[in-house]
């Protein structure tokens, strides 16, 4: 990663379009660093001096009851909640509290919501042809030609997926489980280094719950992820780190076994 | 195996040969059936028909601009009207200058400066008589102030409700000033008494047939440049941010460039039809930006089809043939009838016109099979 070492600010914003994609730096191990994290809405604090370090490659989820503050989480790392105060990092270099979401996107994070968003009235294809990683800029776009390599790379991506035969079909017409899906295969047109996912299993079949993890274990390595669920089971098949968020900040982090024995989250899931 | 998209043409066959017929029809047979059929004879067309014919094409042009920020971006502006009255402004500053030692008072300035007793124009009409610079402005002004308001409104995250509101309001403000003497535009009069472009007479048919032409010929370009955006990954894009705008930003577009581009770019072509507009109909005033003009071009659009090409065209032919009709009928009524149909469009024909007959097709082959 020598070509980030000693670059201030990584993202170069370009005149007409997002940005112009640099390396992000995870010599030192770790690619996401919230540090003191504070984050209220109208009093309510929703994030509270939260800290958490994701390794580079790793595959950690996230758990805890309802309003502990996982999604505002994902929201500020992703641009979408500036915090109060605290910093957030990609990398060693990349500051993401000064980044727009568009640019965090294009710097390698890739996000799925909590409820499966697709582009409803375009194709299979085509979401995906959107989210590829590619030039965004409008100019681009305007003369954009799909190229042979690309519809091979969207096919490759389709078969992953398992969306193969609903190319043609708009994603509006797509089962719950298969635009969650689509939505997954989005993320990975977009080739993020991080990609954060809400809630990835939910009204899936035990089934597709069971093809999700076995894709998510296979990203794992090569990219970092970070996986809020509620599905135990999915969560102690897939994750070798967990992270148990409370009230806005970490309560217990650790391998399952020994988040699931841990006496206040105990405490903190079934009520004092 | 590998996926084939496939490759959707421009325009069906059918829709070619729409637009060819269209062409020859506004090009060739009604400008010749005007010009060189004697008045009288059963297939000659009166200029009154030409202005109406011409004026209409201009509302055209305006639908289709309406339609590629609320057809396909999702963006309600109501403020439309005031970027076509800018337009006609900017042309009609130069028609001003044509007129000449031929206006009321016989001075070099336009009668409302020497009714006002100035003695000079004003900055703003330096240049104004040249033609090119004309024409310049008639694409800069709606331009630059669409990109500056733009700017600041997509910056801001302002969407839905809101920019209608405030685009309603920009018009109203715009109209309230150009009420004014003191800004130089004839105030609540505007501009009127054309006489000549390029130092031919309006009057004269052949400048009718041409202005004629040349308002068949831009409403032509504009849908087919609509067409060629819409097909493009561009369009894919704004129609994306129609959708799900924060879906889109998260996969690394920023939507407030492409909105931008968007949004100037139909100021441009409303301001380039509120130019051909004018000397047409001969005048122009301040009351083409009241709120209720912009309110009626986003009747059109939705009366004909909003996202779809041809709904535009086809709302503002009917609404207006439509009005023509009822303001000499049943003047008091009018504007009834248009909240009337506004409020049965949005109720019941979500795509207008143009999905009402796509839904009949729809049940005719299912009947058939």
């Amino acid at each position: 990663m020598q070509e980030t070492l000693g670059i201030k600010d990584p993202i170069r914003k370009s005149t007409l379009g997002s940005v112009a994609r640099r390396g992000v730096d995870t010599s030192h191990g770790p690619i996401l660093y919230l540090d003191d994290i504070s984050v209220s809405f109208d009093g309510f604090k929703a994030l509270d001096a939260l800290s958490l370090t994701v390794d580079a490659g790793e595959l950690r989820c996230i758990i805890g009851p309802n309003g502990a503050g996982k999604t505002t989480m994902m929201d500020v790392i992703t641009g979408k909640t500036k915090p109060d105060s605290g910093t957030v990092f990609f990398g060693q270099t990349i500051d993401l509290s000064r980044m727009n979401e568009p640019q965090i996107a294009s710097a390698g994070i890739g996000r799925k919501f909590q409820k499966p968003t697709v582009f409803e009235n375009h194709t299979v294809f085509e979401n995906l042809e959107l989210a590829m990683q590619y030039d965004k800029r409008v100019w681009v776009s305007l003369f954009a030609k799909r190229k042979r390599s690309q519809i091979k790379k969207i096919t490759e991506t389709m078969e992953i997926i398992d969306l193969v035969n609903q190319a043609g079909r708009l994603a509006g017409l797509l089962s719950h489980g298969q635009k969650q899906w689509l939505e997954i295969g989005m993320l990975l047109m977009q080739e993020p280094k991080l990609l954060l996912l809400d809630e990835p299993v939910a009204g899936m079949t035990d089934d597709e719950t069971a093809k999700t993890a076995k894709l998510f274990k296979s990203l794992a390595g090569e990219r970092s992820l970070v996986v809020v669920e509620h599905d135990m089971e999915f969560v102690a098949e897939i994750a070798s780190t967990v992270t148990v968020l409370h009230e806005g900040a970490v309560l217990a982090e650790g391998r399952m076994e020994d988040v699931q024995s841990n006496d206040r989250v105990i405490e903190v899931y079934l009520g004092r | 195996m590998q996926y084939q998209p496939n490759i959707e043409p421009l325009f069906s066959k059918l829709g070619w040969l729409g637009l060819i017929t269209f062409a020859v029809l506004t090009l060739i047979v009604v400008p010749w059936m005007y010009l060189f059929i004697p008045d009288g004879g059963a297939f000659h067309i009166s200029s009154y028909t030409v202005t109406l014919i011409g004026k209409i094409m201009c509302y055209c042009i305006v639908a289709v601009a309406m339609n590629l920020i609320w057809g396909y971006a999702g963006i309600l502006s109501l403020g439309q009207g005031l970027f076509f009255a800018l337009g006609g402004y900017s042309f009609g500053m130069y028609l001003m200058r044509q007129i000449g030692q031929d206006g009321q008072y016989q001075s070099d300035l336009p009668d409302f400066m020497v009714f006002l007793d100035w003695k000079e124009y004003p900055l703003h009409w330096l240049g104004t008589d040249s033609f090119l610079w004309a024409i310049m402005l008639v694409v800069l002004v709606p331009g630059v102030l669409a990109f500056i308001f733009g700017y600041f409104a997509f910056r801001s995250r302002i969407k839905g409700v809101y920019f209608s509101i405030i685009t309603q309001a920009l018009t109203y403000a715009f109209m309230l000033l150009f009420f004014r003497n003191e800004t130089g535009f004839g105030g609540n009069n505007g501009f009127t008494d054309f006489k000549r472009i390029l130092g031919y007479s309006l009057t004269d048919p052949t400048m009718r047939a041409a202005l004629f032409g040349l308002s068949a010929f831009f409403l032509l370009l504009v849908l087919i440049l609509s067409r060629v955006l819409i097909k493009s990954k561009f369009g894919r894009i704004l129609t994306a941010i129609r959708d799900s705008e924060s879906r889109l930003m998260f996969c690394g577009y920023d939507p407030i460039r492409f909105k931008l581009f968007i949004w100037t770019l139909s100021a441009i072509i409303c301001g380039i039809a509120g130019a051909l507009y004018v000397p047409q109909v001969g005048i122009i005033n301040p009351s083409e930006m009241s709120p209720a003009n912009s309110i009626e071009i986003a009747v059109w659009v939705a009366v004909g089809g909003r996202g779809t090409i041809l709904g535009p065209v086809i709302g503002a032919a009917a609404v207006n043939g439509a009005k023509s009709f009822f303001t000499q009928a049943f003047p008091e009524y009018w504007l009834f009838f248009l909240g009337l149909l506004f409020i049965l469009v949005t109720l019941w024909l979500p795509f207008g016109i143009v999905g009402l007959f796509s839904k009949l097709k729809n049940k005719f082959k299912k009947i058939e099979s």
